[in-house]
């Protein structure tokens, strides 16, 4: 899960200039990002982790902070794991 | 690396080549002249299976890939721009809704927008809002199990003939996206003519007057109609209106090789002059340039690549400006002949304009190539 961060972190650091980016931070409210962001953010976790990214995945909370993404990851997977 | 066609890429080159030159190039002017796309190169479209590209084949999609479409969207914009922007914004529709939407409109819908049976439009647009699509003004409000539309969308592609649109509008304040039936009470469609370019388009205005559709026709959730719905359409979008621009400046180049080699001035071919020969060359390099920016993001999309996203921008940006700039030499070699409806090259100049003005204008892509070539750089703009 450390490692997932670390992926998740480096990806968004690009869109965060110098801004050093916490675990919890919101990055909505931190006002970063743009039109496109959304979008490169799906494709980035589908792609580094494996995964397809839903309409139910798509709550707005699941995507808000590193940690949110890292759990959101943390189920998807062990769903596919159960399956 | 390794930039070579596969096998089966240089085959659909060769196929879309082949209808382009036989059944659309040809006619292309007077369709631009009669400002309407026939019905029956429409249903060749769709027999084709072109509609169905960006679908995969278990929903009766031909499951193109990224090459792949990209490669039909230079083909037919090398024919005819208005017939690839059908392709376009069908497109966008069936990628958008594939992606997110439930699993009753993808049961209902993909087959049919594979088919062709349905045609789909992207209503975005508005009288008071283009680039700043976060401003839309079209009310969605909730009564009972229904949504109740209000407002009126502008410049819609194909929206005389579409069967469905993804249409967006403020919902509770939120952006959100719809399925619109064009059968829809409340839904009024009337045609735009006159246009500049891509006068085959058959643009409609679309007027919503307490439009009722039912709550299943909500795209995705509340609130993500634009960041979710409307920029993976755009992205799709962006990315066959770049190939698109390809075709126009390539027609414009094949035009004026043909005719520089024909026309003599000053007692030589036009060809042999050198200053004919700088702008034959700016065209050869720019046109060369654009679809290799279109390669590399067709590489990425395929591989689901979030560089795709900015990498679509960037070649949509290079290749809208290369039509424009080429389509303008294309005009100016052909002397008083470019200026006249017996040759395409007036067509193509007046069409590779709207590609600088759709998909995100030129300067909208300047603001956000900048900023995204600051951000990398680790400073912000
Ligand atoms: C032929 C054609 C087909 C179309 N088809 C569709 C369709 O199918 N569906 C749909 O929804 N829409 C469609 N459109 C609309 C198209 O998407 C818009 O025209 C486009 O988004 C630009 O918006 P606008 O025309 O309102 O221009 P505006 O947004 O008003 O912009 C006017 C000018 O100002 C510039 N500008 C705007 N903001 C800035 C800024 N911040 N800084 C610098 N310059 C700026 C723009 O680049 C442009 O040059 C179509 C348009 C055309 C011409």
């Amino acid at each position: 899960m450390k490692d997932a961060k670390d992926r998740i972190k480096t990806f968004l650091s690009q869109f965060f200039g110098n801004h050093e980016l916490q675990e919890d931070d919101d990055i909505f409210a931190a006002g970063f990002v743009n039109s496109m962001f959304a979008m490169q953010l799906i494709l980035f976790i589908e792609k580094e982790f494996q995964v397809t990214i839903e309409n139910e995945d798509l709550d707005l909370d699941n995507f808000r902070t590193i940690n949110a993404i890292a759990h959101l990851l943390e189920r998807k997977t062990t769903v596919i794991a159960a399956t | 690396m390794k930039i070579e066609l596969t096998p089966q890429q240089e085959k659909y080159r060769s196929e879309f080549k082949a209808f382009v030159d036989e059944s659309i190039a040809p006619y292309a002017d007077q369709w631009d002249r009669e400002e309407q796309t026939p019905s029956h190169v429409i249903q060749q479209l769709a027999q084709r299976g072109y509609l169905g590209a960006v679908l995969p084949q278990i929903c009766g999609g031909s499951g193109m890939d990224a090459i792949a479409f990209g490669l039909v969207n230079e083909e037919l914009a090398r024919g005819c721009s208005s017939l690839r922007s059908l392709l376009t914004v069908h497109s966008m529709v069936a990628y958008a809704l594939s992606k997110w939407g439930s699993s009753l409109q993808k049961e209902v819908w993909l087959p049919k927008l594979a088919s062709g049976e349905a045609i789909a439009a992207f209503a975005l647009s508005e009288p008071n809002v283009g680039s700043d699509a976060k401003a839309i003004e079209t009310t969605a409000t909730i009564s009972g199990n229904a949504y109740l539309l209000n407002g009126q969308k502008k410049w819609i592609t194909y929206g005389q003939i579409a069967n469905v649109f993804l249409l967006f509008a403020q919902c509770e304040g939120k952006p959100s996206a719809f399925l619109v039936e064009n059968t829809r009470p409340g839904l009024f469609i009337k045609p735009i003519s006159g246009m500049l370019g891509v006068r085959a388009s058959m643009l409609a205005e679309l007027h919503l007057e307490d439009c009722k559709i039912p709550q299943e026709n909500l795209v995705c959730r509340q609130g993500l109609g634009l960041s979710h719905v409307a920029s993976s359409a755009l992205d799709y979008g962006r990315y066959s209106v770049a190939w698109g621009c390809v075709g126009i400046a390539q027609a414009c180049l094949q035009a004026c090789l043909h005719y520089t080699s024909q026309r003599q001035q000053f007692g030589q071919p036009l060809k042999d002059h050198p200053l004919i020969q700088q702008m034959i060359t700016e065209m050869i390099v720019n046109v060369k340039a654009s679809r290799l920016l279109c390669y590399q993001a067709g590489y990425l999309k395929e591989n689901r690549d979030p560089k795709s996203i900015m990498e679509t921008s960037i070649a949509k940006y290079f290749a809208s400006t290369t039509a424009t700039q080429a389509a303008n030499h294309a005009v100016q070699i052909h002397g008083g002949n470019g200026c006249s409806s017996d040759y395409s090259v007036q067509r193509y100049f007046r069409d590779a304009k709207i590609m600088e003005i759709i998909e995100g204008s030129t300067q909208i892509q300047q603001m956000t190539i900048a900023q995204s070539g600051y951000s990398e750089s680790g400073a912000r703009v």
